[in-house]
């Protein structure tokens, strides 16, 4: 694999992947060229459908098509799936357990240059409090495709949130993932940071310059936000005693909420959320934007040392 | 359709009706207005038309129904129970925490439920999607699905209408139940959906108007459907809201209003008088 891909990219590969299956039928909403659906309609022209730009249409549709027994992949822009077809995602796909995937492609700020009204930084809170509904995040190519096959068995509901832009590849091709599990990537006692997306790598990089001034940070992705890793996290909170969320999402009722919810009720140690300070994007190139918004491995750094002076007290 | 057929599926509606009543007056809430106006189609459709089987209603060939107007769910349920889905005393629970009869369908605890619905605008395209996947897995069952003329106010409606039409679903048929009123009053005041009939024809749909309570024209329309290559049917129904119980007939009041006891029984009186009255 190369070194980079867009997880967008590695959904439509996954999906040309596992398109030999005749059950699995695959909506876009003229978006197919971006969500790279167009990989699995090139494979499978007959069960790729273009629903056009009716981004409600298309989610009831993909219910219906899932209650004749197919296995659907409905996908545009995290944006319009979650923002504006959330009616429809909630009363015909999750109320009726429906086995729908929704492939949301460009989520979050990294979308770049279309600007606010094309980033998605709700969408995790909008689709975690469905209930039925499985939230997935995954950080990089190898998870994707990993994680994109895994959704495809499980029976009901799944919300794919993906990016648009290319991100390192974390993972050996051959790891594993589970649904629900989520990866310590890197042991450390004295902070767990836990990541989810494109903030994974990040997270990574600020372990290994906190390891340098001499601070053990633990690193976990949480690439399945709903049902999330309990185990893992109150693990996490036991043995480092605080914990750091990131996330390319408001920092309300994102990964940070979901993973205060588990430390308050489960093992309450310090935590410390980094992600998009409740405001819209702005047009811009992701390189410029990320670190605008605070979504930098320094800016990792910087919020897990401050959160260690709260945990010595 | 012989005399003998007609008589028979007016004492079916008639009873449906009656569960309608029941199920709304034991529940004390609920919608009977549009529940009554669509009576008569539904009592065609599960009783002399759609392949169904009440002991197996998952089988995968069978015809599918999605009422999409999910507040007249007393309608359905009035239906299915006598259909043999679940014991017609079972309406006597609607909308009550001890029951499975939700104020709304839904197709995982109510048995014959092909789609949940509630939230207006959905069901049509829940069928395109019940009508692609027989497409895709080349199977002759029929989709058919019941809209309100209010719910066509809807956006969503239009994208599905759109959709159905470009992927040639002729295994859809889609009602307008069209009885003129919405919640708020005539539906013409509240926000006009007509001419709903040109609507449809110049989104690409065959297009036929009927009387929703002649049991010869459902019968002729639905079967012209049927005989329809290459594109979706909308069967607009004109109908009477309240249909069948004197003081609820056109009255938009009676859209989501339950009858008080001695109402009630009044209803069940003239209804079953008119069931005396068929001999
Ligand atoms: C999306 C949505 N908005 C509003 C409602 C509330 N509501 C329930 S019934 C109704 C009026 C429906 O009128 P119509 O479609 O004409 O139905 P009918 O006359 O057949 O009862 C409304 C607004 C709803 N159920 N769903
Ligand atoms: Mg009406």
């Amino acid at each position: 694999m190369a070194e980079k891909i867009a997880t967008r990219v590695a959904y439509g590969k996954a999906l040309a992947e596992i398109g030999s299956d005749e059950n699995i039928v695959v909506l876009d909403a003229d978006l197919s060229k971006s969500t790279r659906t167009d990989l699995f309609k090139k494979e499978y022209p007959d069960r790729h459908f273009n629903i056009g730009i009716a981004e409600g249409n298309m989610m009831t549709v993909a219910a219906g098509l899932a209650s004749c027994g197919k296995t659907v992949f409905a996908s545009t822009f995290a944006m319009f799936a979650a923002g504006r077809a959330f009616d429809q995602i909630r009363n015909s796909i999750c109320y009726p357990n429906l086995n729908v995937k929704i492939g949301a492609t460009h989520a979050g700020i990294s979308v770049g240059e279309d600007g606010a009204s094309h980033q998605a930084i709700e969408d995790l809170a909008l689709m975690r409090s469905i209930p039925n509904m499985t939230v997935i995040q995954p950080a990089d190519g190898v998870s994707t495709i990993a994680l994109v096959k895994q959704a495809a068995k499980i029976d009901g509901p799944v919300y794919l949130r993906l990016g648009r832009l290319d991100v390192p590849i974390i993972y050996p091709e051959d790891a594993t993932f589970e649904i629900g599990k989520g990866v310590t990537i890197k042991q450390g006692d004295d902070i767990a940071i836990i990541a989810t997306g494109l903030m994974v790598e990040p997270a990574i990089t600020a372990a290994k310059t906190l390891e340098e001034q001499g601070i053990s940070a633990r690193v976990i992705d949480i690439h399945t936000i709903k049902p999330i890793d309990v185990d893992l996290i109150v693990k996490a909170a036991k043995e480092t005693g605080a914990i750091l969320t990131c996330e390319e999402h408001n920092i309300y009722g994102g990964l940070g909420s979901a993973v205060a919810e588990v430390v308050v009720r489960h093992y309450p140690v310090p935590m410390e959320m980094l992600g998009i300070e409740d405001k819209f994007g702005k047009s811009g190139k992701p390189a410029d934007l990320l670190p605008m918004y605070g979504l930098t491995p320094e800016n990792i750094v910087d919020k897990a040392k401050k959160l260690l002076e709260r945990k010595r007290g | 359709m012989d005399a003998q057929a007609v008589l028979r599926l007016k004492r079916i509606a008639t009873e449906i009706r009656k569960g309608v009543i029941t199920a709304v007056a034991s529940a004390g809430s609920g919608h009977p207005g549009g529940s009554l106006s669509i009576s008569d189609i539904m009592a065609y459709l599960y009783f002399e038309k759609m392949n169904v089987d009440p002991k197996d209603p998952k089988n995968p060939d069978r015809d599918r129904f999605v009422m999409s107007k999910g507040h007249c769910s007393p309608a359905l349920y009035s239906t299915l129970a006598h259909r043999g889905f679940f014991p017609v005393e079972d309406l006597n629970g609607f909308r009550q925490a001890s029951s499975y009869l939700e104020g709304h369908p839904n197709m995982d605890k109510v048995p014959g439920v092909d789609m949940s619905t509630g939230s207006l605008g959905q069901g049509i395209s829940a069928a395109v999607g019940m009508a692609l996947a027989g497409k895709l897995d080349r199977k002759n069952y029929r989709v058919y699905v019941v809209m309100g003329d209010g719910e066509l106010e809807e956006g969503a409606v239009w994208e599905a209408a759109m959709c159905a039409a470009h992927y040639q679903l002729d295994n859809l048929t889609a009602f307008v139940d069209y009885n003129g009123l919405q919640i708020d009053g005539k539906i013409t005041e509240v926000m006009n959906p007509e001419p709903i009939a040109d609507k449809f024809k110049a989104f690409g749909w065959e297009v036929l108007s009927i009387d929703a309570h002649d049991f010869n024209q459902i019968e002729e329309a639905v079967k012209h459907a049927e005989s329809v290559k290459g594109k979706p049917t909308v069967i607009v129904a004109h109908s009477v809201k309240g249909k069948g119980v004197s003081f609820m007939e056109n009255q938009v009041g009676w859209h989501g209003t339950a009858p008080k006891k001695e109402q009630a029984q009044q209803a069940i009186e003239e209804l079953d008088a008119y069931l005396a009255s068929l001999g």
